[in-house]
């Protein structure tokens, strides 16, 4: 394994840094894999590394259209918390927030990982009760969480405009245990500790057609040529329904632009992690001092990484009432992301009528905290043919059964 | 932010209009007969191509009238916008500019009004 360390750094140092090796291969296509997984972001690049460390299979590949983390691991606002309403969510965020805690020293790489707490703002009497609601429930399920006054929110966030705006700030949910990651480096620290155990990381190869045959899974069309599989994990967050498509399956998703923008850097202002949904803006600040701001989503489906300005300025507006002193910041760059909504705003973790393929998707505008709970119980249900204990709520025979688990209100933003 | 051209009041900005997901989507006959997994497809799953798209929108702040549209989700351009009385038209009348199934067109997404 390759260790980095203090001196790892200072012996590189001497050598002016070109002497680092590579984190991980790159390799050319195998004929045939046990399992392939298509999408090299985040949660599928955990997958194989879960697979090939808890479940000791060896014969993986990851397959990527263009490079890793490059979709929307690469695209979001990074916040982590596990503060949602029903059991079945709580259980699987918080599962992953675990499993964040202890990421850096299990990669040894570091993921960056701080926690400074999530806060998410009432602005009137009925998201006062709904977040008390949240609160109530996260404590029952044992996740950290309390109601924080308008005058405690004041000390945590002095920059806050509290009374003068349209929609008041009432008080507020906070999780402690909540805060933000880097986002490439789950990407990398996965990938490389997975290369190590053998899984090949296959870059710019595009996944064209599942292939089936009598309902079971026979491979992969590709860019690269066609590659044989016992199982195929679909991770491919916007592009899922379109893949499931080429099977003949057909998933209740909707895949949608969510936009996010940061600004120019500026000294430390704010060391938490604030979000409204009813004002819809979030914000935190970054290692470098830019502020990360995530808007919306478009209203209609897109697949162009882009998004409408609307979204952004309505964002804006509300960033600007509540922080007054943003006002005359620049912003540096805003792009955005294509994230796969399901009708219940829940992800699917599932199998499907096809044999040997599975299904990791609909996590829709809040993915990447989960990435290495959703990444570790994907490995067990590909691994073992059925779901983990966490993830089998999130099958797909719920939109057939109506036993939905809604997150719309706890998805923080209001999408 | 996309400039729409209501059947009705002609073109106007975005931000008058709600969008309605996909169009053309019908109600199963024989509602007795048809079991569970039938009735979540129609009430849950809806098209998602990349690509050409029959969708609906309705004019919210105008005429608040529903229309239908095809657009391609790859570019956002708006091909066509037709009332719910008129026939769906065909897609072969358009042309797709998506390669692959995933991949990404040509022209990069919403710059396809340059090139006209």
């Amino acid at each position: 394994m390759k260790k980095y360390s203090i001196f790892s750094l200072a012996k590189n140092a001497l050598s002016g840094h070109k002497e680092w090796p590579k984190m991980w291969r790159s390799p050319e296509p195998r004929e045939f894999y046990d399992v392939i997984i298509i999408g090299g972001g985040g949660h599928g690049l955990g997958t194989a590394y879960y697979l090939a460390k808890e479940h000791g299979l060896k014969n993986i590949a990851v397959i990527e259209k263009g490079w890793l983390g490059g979709g929307n691991t690469g695209r979001n606002t990074t916040i982590i918390r596990s503060n949602y309403l029903w059991d079945d969510s709580a259980h699987l965020y918080e599962h992953s927030l675990k499993l964040w805690e202890n990421l850096s020293s299990e990669l040894n790489y570091n993921v960056m990982f701080s926690q400074r707490g999530v806060m998410n703002l009432a602005h009137n009497e009925h998201d006062i009760k709904e977040i008390k609601r949240r609160v109530s429930a996260n404590n029952l399920n044992g996740i950290d969480s309390f109601w924080l006054s308008k005058e405690e929110i004041q000390k945590k966030v002095p920059i806050m405009n509290t009374d003068n705006l349209r929609y008041p700030v009432l008080g507020a949910s906070y999780q402690p245990r909540g805060g933000v990651a880097r986002h490439d480096a789950i990407a990398w620290g996965f990938a490389m500790r997975a290369d190590e155990m053998g899984v090949d990381i296959i870059q710019n190869c595009e996944a064209h057609q599942i292939r089936t045959k009598n309902g079971t899974i026979e491979g992969v069309e590709t860019s690269k040529g066609f590659l044989r599989a016992n199982k195929i994990g679909v991770v491919a967050s916007g592009h899922t329904g379109v893949l499931a498509e080429s099977a003949g399956i057909r998933l209740p998703l909707q895949s949608k632009p969510l936009q996010a923008l940061v600004s120019e850097p500026i000294k430390p202002i704010i060391d938490t992690v604030v979000m409204s949904s009813a004002v819809h803006a979030y914000v935190s600040q970054s290692d470098k001092g830019e502020l990360v701001i995530g808007a919306g989503t478009d209203s209609y489906n897109s697949f162009t990484q882009r998004g409408g300005f609307n979204i952004i300025e309505d964002t804006i507006r509300a960033m600007v009432e509540l922080y007054p002193v943003f006002g005359k910041m620049k912003m540096l760059r805003q792009w955005g992301g294509i994230v796969d909504i399901c009708p219940d705003a829940s992800p699917i973790i599932s199998k499907c009528d096809i044999e040997g393929l599975f299904f990791n998707c609909g996590w829709g505008t809040g993915g990447f905290k989960a990435t290495p709970g959703s990444a570790n119980v994907f490995a067990h249900t590909i691994a073992k043919n059925e779901p983990h204990q966490i993830n089998s709520a999130f099958n797909l025979d719920r939109f057939a059964s109506g036993r939905l688990v809604d997150e719309h209100g706890a998805a923080a933003v209001a999408h | 932010m996309l400039i729409i051209n209501c059947p009705y009041c002609g073109p106007r900005d975005q931000s008058e209009f709600s969008n309605g997901g996909e169009a053309h989507v019908k109600r199963p006959d024989g509602s007795k007969e048809i079991g569970d997994r039938e009735w979540g497809e129609y009430v849950f799953i809806r098209a998602n191509p990349k690509g050409l798209f029959y969708e609906r929108w309705v004019h919210t702040h105008g005429c608040r009238k529903w229309f239908n549209c095809v657009r391609d989700t790859s570019t956002d351009e708006i091909l066509v916008t037709y009332k719910l009385d008129e026939k769906k038209p065909n897609l072969n009348n358009f042309k797709s500019v998506v390669k692959t199934p995933s991949g990404e067109p040509e022209v990069g997404s919403g710059n396809f009004t340059v090139e006209k």
